[in-house]
């Protein structure tokens, strides 16, 4: 092998770890604040990069329709479970979060789409849609069972993976799609080219990491957040709702799953069922960091990518295989480390 | 004077046992109440159904507020705060950024005024604010659980146990504060099993017995009951010196 090789297999190693750390950063953040393990996240991808891609055709995704009745389920979730105490503020509330906002969305998209639409506009788009999903998936399923046991959780995370996963199928066909690239620049450095592509891709982990960073350091709700991860009923004692802890836990999930497909689908064809795959990678890496390290989960995942490029040069057909099988030493490793602790019923 | 929390006729059940049968009381306004009685008398549980962390049966009323419908969040909202046993601190986080935190419902600009408060109360929370809350002795962390209680300007404060597990001159120094803490206009709610120190600052206290209240009346008349001069006073040796 030869430096080129080498070098080329890194750059590529790289751009996709930088994609599984993107995914894998949501997923400790939602673990820490719900301790759910996000199987759905994939989707989340899926539904990101391939509404941007139908979006870029000038068609409107059936995402977009999910998203207002599932809003619609969430909003009659929120009436029966307030039955015995409504009050004027919260349905109103609830009217807004939950009927306003989709509808609002369903007739921008309407009123927006076509096939001269810009690609900014389309990505927003997307993102809307994508977080307005993940925003009511963690109403529908997990707040009612947020004081359940983590494996109750995942659980229900699965079915969720595979409910999404099947609507998915009838959304997009089984046909997979590309989406445009966000740009078409690229700059060359001695062997190396660097798309505009992938260049987005670095800029916007690197962004993502630290606007991340700045937000759970220095902003009010950023530390709500991280006092609910630490200490569910010290948050609530100091009067942080810790459904809405949830609530931006899933819709900072699902936008970073949006991004992430977006940014993957002009590199890549992706089929209604590819997110999984992308997502248990950066699941690995969220593993890899214990399901508690962010910046550990961020260095696990370029390792995993790097990992997947060499080893889709040297054996292709073994490729997940070996990906995969990073987690075993971990999980072992960790076993041993760590005494074994009865799971809180809390 | 005006009751700012009226408890009546309460029973806390866990599974088919009842913890707590039939519990009426009051806090009136800059009042300290307390609540004594032996382990598993059913005072924590109380504490933790008023707050709303549990469950109850019977009627809670707070500043004239019905708390039935509310949830802990909301409570902590209408002035009602409780310093927990275990106290909860968020240990991988600052002594600041736990104040910070406690004024989490409080607009900004009292969230200030409430810190220089807080450090004035607790000077060593001051010197230890970059420090990690796990990191600190348990007598810190109990400053830092009633600080952090206190960011949120509550009306009643209810402290589980403050003396518990700490050194005897920690522990009078703590409810040297808590009488402070009345003087400013906050009312206390003190549940411990170290009578002597809560019967000295209490107005009133609450004698509890295997869930139900067996005695009550001014702090000075319980002290001097011989039945609980025996059952609860007579075994303070280790704290009594200090206090």
């Amino acid at each position: 092998m030869n430096t080129t090789i080498m070098l080329f297999l890194l750059q590529d190693g790289i751009t996709n770890g930088a994609i599984y750390a993107l995914l894998g950063l949501a997923l400790v953040l939602v673990f820490a604040v719900t301790r759910v393990i996000l199987i759905p996240q994939g989707e989340f991808v899926t539904y990101g990069a391939l509404s941007y891609a139908m979006l870029a055709t000038g068609q409107v995704p059936g995402t977009v329709r999910l998203a207002v009745a599932m809003g619609i389920v969430a909003f009659a979730l929120d009436l029966f479970f307030a039955r015995k105490a409504l009050h004027a503020r919260l349905v109103m509330r609830s009217v807004g979060l939950n009927i306003v906002f989709p509808f609002a969305l369903l007739g921008l998209v309407y009123a927006l789409v076509g096939p001269h639409t810009p690609i900014a506009v389309n990505i927003a788009l997307a993102l809307l849609i994508v977080a307005a999903i993940g925003l009511f998936l963690y109403r529908i399923a997990f707040q009612p069972i947020a004081h359940t046991s983590v494996l109750v959780l995942l659980i229900a995370s699965v079915g969720c993976h595979l409910a999404l996963q099947g609507l998915g199928l009838v959304f997009f066909g089984a046909e997979g799609l590309r989406g445009p690239a966000l740009s078409s620049a690229a700059v060359t450095a001695g062997p190396l080219r660097f798309t505009g592509q992938s260049l987005a891709v670095y800029a916007l982990t690197i962004g993502f990491i630290v606007g991340l960073w700045l937000f759970f350091g220095y902003t009010k709700t950023g530390k709500a957040l991280r006092a609910t991860a630490v200490n569910r009923l010290g948050a609530r004692l100091v009067g942080i709702r810790t459904t809405l802890s949830g609530q931006i836990a899933f819709l900072l999930a699902s936008v970073i799953g949006a991004i992430s497909g977006i940014l993957i689908v002009p590199i890549t064809t992706l089929y209604y069922d590819t997110g999984f795959l992308i997502g248990l990678k950066g699941f690995i890496a969220a593993i890899i960091g214990g399901l508690v390290s962010y910046p550990l989960t961020a260095v696990a995942a370029i390792l995993v990518g790097i990992v997947e490029a060499f080893s889709s040069f040297y054996a292709s057909n073994f490729k997940e295989v070996i990906v995969f099988t990073l987690i075993l030493p971990v999980l072992v490793l960790r076993s041993l480390a760590a005494p074994q602790v009865e799971e809180e019923k809390d | 004077m005006s009751a700012l929390l009226t408890v009546t006729d309460v029973h806390i059940a866990y599974g088919k046992v009842e913890a707590v049968r039939g519990v009426s009381l009051d806090v009136g306004e800059n009042e300290i109440v307390t609540i004594i009685g032996a382990n598993g008398a059913g005072k924590t549980t109380l504490l933790n159904a008023i707050m709303g962390v549990l469950p109850l049966r019977g009627r809670t009323t707070f500043a004239g507020i019905d708390m039935a419908p509310l949830d802990i969040e909301d409570r902590v909202a209408t002035g009602l705060s409780l310093v927990p046993e275990h106290r909860e601190l968020f240990g991988t986080m600052n002594v600041e950024d736990n104040l910070e935190l406690g004024a989490f419902r409080i607009a900004k600009a009292v969230a200030a005024t409430s810190l220089e408060r807080v450090y004035t109360l607790f000077p060593r929370l001051k010197e230890r604010r970059k420090q990690l809350a796990g990191t600190l002795s348990g007598g810190e962390q109990q400053m830092l659980a009633m600080g952090r209680a206190l960011m949120g300007a509550p009306k009643l404060l209810m402290l589980d146990e403050p003396s518990l597990g700490l050194a005897p001159i920690i522990v009078a120094d703590i409810f040297r504060i808590v009488g402070e803490l009345r003087a400013a206009g906050v009312s206390v709610l003190l549940v411990e099993q170290n009578a002597q120190a809560a019967l000295q600052i209490a107005d009133r206290a609450y004698v509890m017995e295997l869930g139900e209240f067996v005695l009550s009346g001014p702090a000075h008349e319980i002290a001097a009951n011989k039945g609980v001069a025996a059952s609860y006073l007579g075994f303070q040796h280790e704290g009594e010196s200090a206090i």
